[in-house]
């Protein structure tokens, strides 16, 4: 039986798994001070060991140290804190940032942030799959560049990036390297003592974690200060009264993604985009092979996708769109745009995102939908009348 | 359901009223472009006796306003004369439909452009239009109060975003109070060039941000 509401846009937030909701609940009823220091009391010394606890587990996912993982209230905040924070303690003034055309926002608009400070923000080519350009990459890298940002995985069109090829380009120069792993992580492994990489956003909310918690692991010896004023928690890197539930909820989470679940969410993701490709006048946004496993993008002409979106509302579907119709700020997806792609293609741009909830039945109940409504669109579009 | 909508508005859009292509249209106009996200192509089919509209049909490549608007606007022409079809305002439209957010104003003036254009287009074969009206700034003036400030849903000239329109030897140039990285900025740029450049007496048109 289908639910109420089909949902296919994990990437932007996910239900939170029960087993997690039960892990956090003593937090918020019976533990619920704050992390107190080894001297205080037994409440906050119990409430101090959970979130210790949940740092180590979170931080072996990553092959890190506890002491590496900074908690924060999401990878917007991580993000802020890894481009600004080391620009701030390295604190020269002036110096080179080096990000691609399709970060996520927290990190696009923290460096243009910095831009406007006196950085030279740099833009390395990615190609029409969004793959990052690594000879490319060598020739704007110099020893004086001061961070490279690059992300793991993309937020719209799943492509990934070899992570491991842009953190050595990044050691032969001696310049620091933040990955924001936002969409990968716990999904595709990342062993911080294999690639060399100095910062990495990860958050709970794409893997069935709450809202609202997230971390930034931070390599041992980076230089990096906090932006925002306030007590000394986190290593002196985040202030603020520490989201002891969420970090519990957090390390759960973690826990709970198996490559098994990812392998069953690729099988899902794989029968959609087969039956969606039937569709004439359509194609696939992103790299066929170098992409997340639970992620799809697909564009199809002469349709636009607020529209499509929300007629399979209507059906009881939720999806996720690069139209510009659909964006807040009217302006079409930079992602799409930044492969080379053109409006149009942007505007007919369709995500969906797969999570533990999503089975075969309700696949095949969205591709279904698909074909009809873009087909009743086509019927009323004035484009493409040659189109079957 | 929680939609920006109104159930009017997601009725028309649901089940489209006279969607499709006329044969031999007496009369035809697209306006938008797939680069700006909405697309609106209008036919006509009019008695050359009592230049009444006997027919008319829309086809859209757009969001659910473009939809809803081509849908009552050429309800609201059939049986009309030019003359009157003429008449009819966008607010006519957004009233009929219920309202419309007012960020997606523009999407849905574009339905209402493209009526105009069609009418316009009938005129124009039919000798009804003898001489090309020169673009000049009071012009210029005019077809920006068709470009929608998106932050308030009402015209740029109306909203007192344009600065200086000037004109000459076929390049306008329109500065615009707003800074050039505002986010709206790049939408509010696609705007003025569609209303503009295909002018038959305009080369160029430069757009400049001013604000800071």
């Amino acid at each position: 039986m289908l639910e109420d509401v089909v949902y296919f846009d994990n990437a932007a937030a996910t239900r939170l798994d029960e087993r997690i909701l039960e892990a956090m609940e003593p937090y918020f009823f019976d533990l619920y001070a704050v992390a107190t220091s080894q001297f205080g009391y037994s409440l906050g010394i119990d409430a101090r060991d959970a979130l210790e606890d949940a740092r180590s587990r979170i931080a072996a996912r990553l092959g890190a140290q506890p002491d590496e993982l900074v908690f924060t209230s999401g990878s917007t905040e991580s993000s802020n804190l890894a481009l600004k924070g080391v620009v701030q303690a390295v604190g020269k003034g002036s110096g080179q940032i080096v990000i691609t055309p399709l970060e996520d926002f927290p990190v696009l608009y923290s460096a243009r942030t910095l831009g406007k400070q006196g950085y030279e923000v740099s833009t390395v080519r990615v190609d029409e799959t969004g793959r990052v350009d690594l000879d490319h990459l060598r020739e704007i890298v110099t020893p004086d560049t001061t961070l490279v940002s690059i992300q793991a995985a993309n937020q719209e069109i799943g492509t990934t990036q070899d992570i491991q090829a842009i953190g050595e380009i990044c050691r032969e120069n001696g310049v620091l390297f933040h990955t924001d792993a936002t969409h990968s992580f716990a999904r595709i492994p990342l062993d911080v003592s294999e690639v060399p990489v100095d910062l990495i956003t990860v958050a709970a909310h794409t893997i069935h974690g709450p809202k609202g918690i997230g971390a930034l692991f931070v390599r041992d010896g980076t230089p990096i200060q906090k932006w925002m004023d306030g007590g000394f928690q986190e290593f002196n890197l985040r202030p603020g009264v520490e989201n002891i539930p969420g970090a519990v909820g957090f390390a759960k989470a973690v826990e709970l993604v198996t490559p098994e679940e990812t392998g069953r969410l690729q099988g899902l993701r794989d029968r959609l985009t087969d039956r969606l490709l039937e569709i004439p006048h359509t194609r696939v946004n992103g790299h066929p092979v170098h992409r997340l496993p639970h992620n799809a993008n697909i564009s199809f002409r002469f349709v636009e996708g607020e529209s499509l979106l929300l007629h399979l509302d209507m059906r009881g579907f939720a999806v996720s769109t690069g139209s510009a119709c659909f964006s807040r700020s009217l302006e079409a997806s930079h992602v799409i745009l930044g492969i080379g792609g053109d409006h149009e293609r942007a505007h007919g741009s369709v995500r969906f995102t797969f999570g533990r909830y999503n089975d075969e039945e309700e696949v095949d109940a969205v591709s279904e939908a698909v074909s009809e409504v873009v087909r009743e669109l086509r019927r009323i579009s004035p484009l493409g009348k040659d189109k079957s | 359901m929680p939609l920006p909508y109104s159930e009017i508005v997601m009725e028309h859009f649901r089940n489209p009223h006279n969607v499709g292509q006329i044969e031999n249209p007496d009369a035809e106009a697209t306006e938008g472009s797939p680069a700006c996200g909405d697309m609106v192509a209008v036919y006509l089919k009019v008695d050359e006796e009592t230049k009444r509209i006997e027919d008319v049909k829309f086809e859209s490549y757009g969001c659910a306003s473009n939809i809803a608007t081509g849908s009552i606007i050429t309800d609201l022409a059939k049986g009309k004369t030019l003359d009157e079809a003429k008449q009819i305002t966008w607010q006519e439209a957004s009233e009929a439909l219920g309202g419309l957010p007012s960020i997606k104003t523009h999407c849905s003036v574009l339905a209402v452009d493209a009526l105009r254009a069609a009418i316009q287009n009938y005129e124009e074969r039919h000798g009804l239009v003898n001489e090309r009206e020169p673009t000049t700034e009071a012009l210029v003036r005019k077809r920006l109060k068709r470009v929608m400030n998106p932050m308030v849903g009402l015209d740029l000239i109306r909203t007192d975003m344009v600065k200086e329109i000037d004109v000459s030897a076929g390049v306008v140039r329109v500065v615009i109070d707003l800074p050039a990285d505002h986010q709206f900025a790049s939408n509010i740029r696609h705007e003025i060039l569609e209303k503009l450049e295909h002018r038959w007496d305009v080369d160029e048109v430069l757009i400049d941000f001013s604000g800071g």
